[in-house]
């Protein structure tokens, strides 16, 4: 598509749709959100994603206004919202449970918001008619929640959350409840329809393929704190913590002592190892530092390759075989496991390796990430 | 079908017969003849025809159909409110103390809360009546009432009511528009209850009854102490009758609506 990149958030200029200003909230002795700070701009689709327990539902219901900070204030379009109740906002949600009416039909669902907001009585049906099309289940306006099936319940809670045109639409594990099949569909239809609207949409998921798939930055959340906040591929190939980096794929992670060697590093991690050479993203002091590399970022052979730096010697401990990967878990003579992956591009290739081979894993200087400990 | 053993044979057998043959007894002695309630005298429904002409009977079944009427709705009401406050109300200070003061009258003797509301419209100096029926069945009829649709509120969604909210609702229209449709089945049963309640409760009524009002059951009891007569018998079968439609009916609707639930379940199977 010929478009500029969609930055907002590299241009000093632009005003934030959202601001989250040192709100801190506390349920009794427990913290679920510490002094947080963020923007999100208008248009964004801005995923929080997190364990459970990490606080970023209470985000969520703090801007739907089920919630109020402890401190601090959350700024919608420039205005402080905390002391506005849910029904003045305007924020709509999309709950995980989709918490339709069951006693009123699909239309009757959609239109229940507009109902409430004195639109006249043509104009709401033009609205909920248009939302029917645009999540495509116009055949099933007539039909009672339970009437339909769960993917169809999920457009109906999406048709009805948007049906009024907000400023913000929050969407709450939106596609949790659906089959891994049905949910990769609508990720895609999703983003479609947040691009056609135009809306800015906040996902709270605990899936992270889900959040790298539909968002144009993601904030990674722990016990109440942000961990880092960027766009996907700098999510998943630049995190900033192992924490980040343990939770967005799969990472292997070495503890080791950094000794600086011009633009890269030289990090010991073990006796009878050579040490692995890392190129740090900024500059770092010497001393302990993890070393995390994806397993996809090694490659595995049989024989000793001759042009890379970084080469380990071990054995196959277990394959794990997904269809389109497989993953070898590779046992280094000190007990070191590391995890190495290769693209099952050829049908009917027998396995190159299998258990207790003896293997040669290998990887360049930048395709580890050294972070300071 | 499985065929039943000796033993549980025996055993309903007994049980239906512990449970129904008085009650068979009355409806037929109904129909007898004779003025002696113990001898049968050939088949008559003269008992039905005198219990028509029978004012005082008339005037307590009116009553006993109009303290019904009142004060189910009144505990209906109260008992939601309450109900309401308990479940979604969070943690406010003295909940435990409100829910254990909602829930003791169904434990309290009738004999206590009979006396207590008697000693209560004695001190305030309201006239015992039809009004003070009302108004004892309305408050211990409540409790039974907040205890089923409390039941009902603690299993459905809150983001339900959350989903109003956010729609646009104030608290009160989300209550109406909303949670009042999706346990309206939890408010009809307890209304039944509270009107079953009031219909057939003696002891509270006897004791904050005037001369003004009698209600039926007290007018029965008090007849039969000066012997049982057959029109007794012909009220019982009545009375009997109308329980029996009204159960049938109910478990009639019930299984439609079950049927009808399971249809739709294959419905949304098909179309998803």
């Amino acid at each position: 598509m010929p478009q500029t990149a969609f930055e907002p958030w590299n241009d000093p200029d632009a005003k934030p749709l959202i601001q989250f200003r040192n709100v801190s909230k506390r349920f009794g002795d427990f913290t679920a959100i510490d002094d947080l700070s963020i923007d999100i701009f208008e248009r964004e689709f801005f995923a929080l994603l997190g364990p459970s327990g990490c606080g970023k539902t209470t985000m969520m219901r703090m801007l739907a206004g089920f919630e109020t900070p402890t401190s601090g204030t959350i700024m919608l379009d420039g205005q402080d919202i905390s002391p506005i109740p849910p029904n003045k906002r305007s924020v709509n949600m999309m709950f995980q449970s989709y918490a339709l009416f069951p006693h009123l039909t699909v239309y009757e669902n959609i239109a229940f918001g507009l109902r409430r907001s004195k639109m006249p009585k043509d104009e709401i049906d033009a609205r909920v008619k248009q939302m029917l099309k645009l999540v495509q289940i116009e055949k099933f306006g007539a039909r009672k929640p339970e009437q339909i099936s769960g993917g169809q319940r999920q457009r109906v809670a999406l048709a009805r959350a948007l049906a009024k045109g907000p400023k913000l639409l929050l969407l709450d594990e939106p596609l949790s409840a659906l089959d891994k099949k049905l949910r990769q569909d609508t990720q895609f239809e999703l983003m479609d329809i947040q691009e056609k609207t135009g809306t800015t949409f906040v996902v709270v998921t605990h899936d992270q393929e889900e959040a790298m798939t539909v968002a144009s930055r993601v904030a990674v959340m722990d016990h109440g704190k942000l961990k880092q906040v960027d766009t996907p591929d700098r999510i998943y190939e630049a995190p900033n913590s192992t924490y980040v980096a343990d939770f967005i794929g799969d990472v292997n992670i070495i503890e080791g002592y950094a000794t600086k060697q011009g633009d890269t590093v030289s990090i010991a991690w073990s006796e009878g190892h050579s040490p692995i050479i890392g190129t740090p993203s900024k500059p770092i002091a010497d001393g302990k530092v993890s070393f995390a590399i994806r397993p996809e970022k090694i490659a595995i052979s049989a024989e000793r390759p001759t042009d890379r730096n970084n080469i380990v010697h071990g054995k196959v401990l277990d394959i794990a075989y997904l269809g389109n990967l497989s993953t070898y878990h590779v046992a280094l003579p000190d007990g070191t496991i590391i995890k190495a992956q290769t693209a099952n591009s050829r049908r009917r290739s027998s396995r190159p390796f299998t258990w207790d081979d003896e293997v040669w894993l290998s990887w360049t200087d930048t395709a580890g990430i050294v972070l300071e400990s | 079908m499985r065929r039943l053993t000796w033993f549980n044979a025996t055993s309903l057998t007994l049980g239906f017969a512990f449970l129904y043959i008085p009650m068979i007894v009355v409806i037929i002695y109904s129909f007898n003849e004779s003025r002696l309630v113990t001898v049968w005298g050939g088949f008559s429904t003269k008992w039905y025809g005198e219990l028509l002409r029978n004012e005082s009977f008339l005037d307590a079944a009116w009553v006993t159909f109009q303290v019904g009427f009142f004060s189910s709705i009144i505990a209906t009401i109260l008992g939601t409110m309450g109900a309401y406050v308990l479940v979604r109300g969070g943690r406010f200070y003295g909940r435990t103390l409100f829910s254990g003061m909602m829930y003791a009258p169904l434990v309290m003797p009738e004999v206590i809360t009979g006396l207590s509301l008697l000693l209560l419209f004695i001190s305030i100096g309201l006239d015992r009546g039809m009004f003070t029926i009302i108004l004892a069945h309305g408050t211990f009829a409540m409790c039974y009432v907040s205890v089923v649709v409390s039941s009902r509120l603690v299993s459905f969604d809150r983001s339900v009511e959350e989903a109003a909210l956010d729609l646009g609702c104030t608290p009160f229209e989300a209550f109406r528009l909303v949670t009042l449709p999706i346990i309206a089945p939890a408010v009809i049963s307890g209304w039944l209850l509270a009107l079953t309640l009031s219909l057939d409760d003696l002891v509270i009524a006897s004791f904050v009854a005037g001369p003004s009002a009698t209600t039926l059951p007290i007018k029965v009891f008090s007849s039969i102490r000066l012997g049982v007569s057959p029109e007794i018998n012909a009220l019982s079968t009545i009375l009997i009758g109308i329980v029996t439609i009204g159960t049938i009916a109910a478990s009639l609707t019930t299984k439609r609506a079950v049927m009808r639930r399971q249809r739709e379940e294959r419905m949304a199977e098909q179309a998803g």
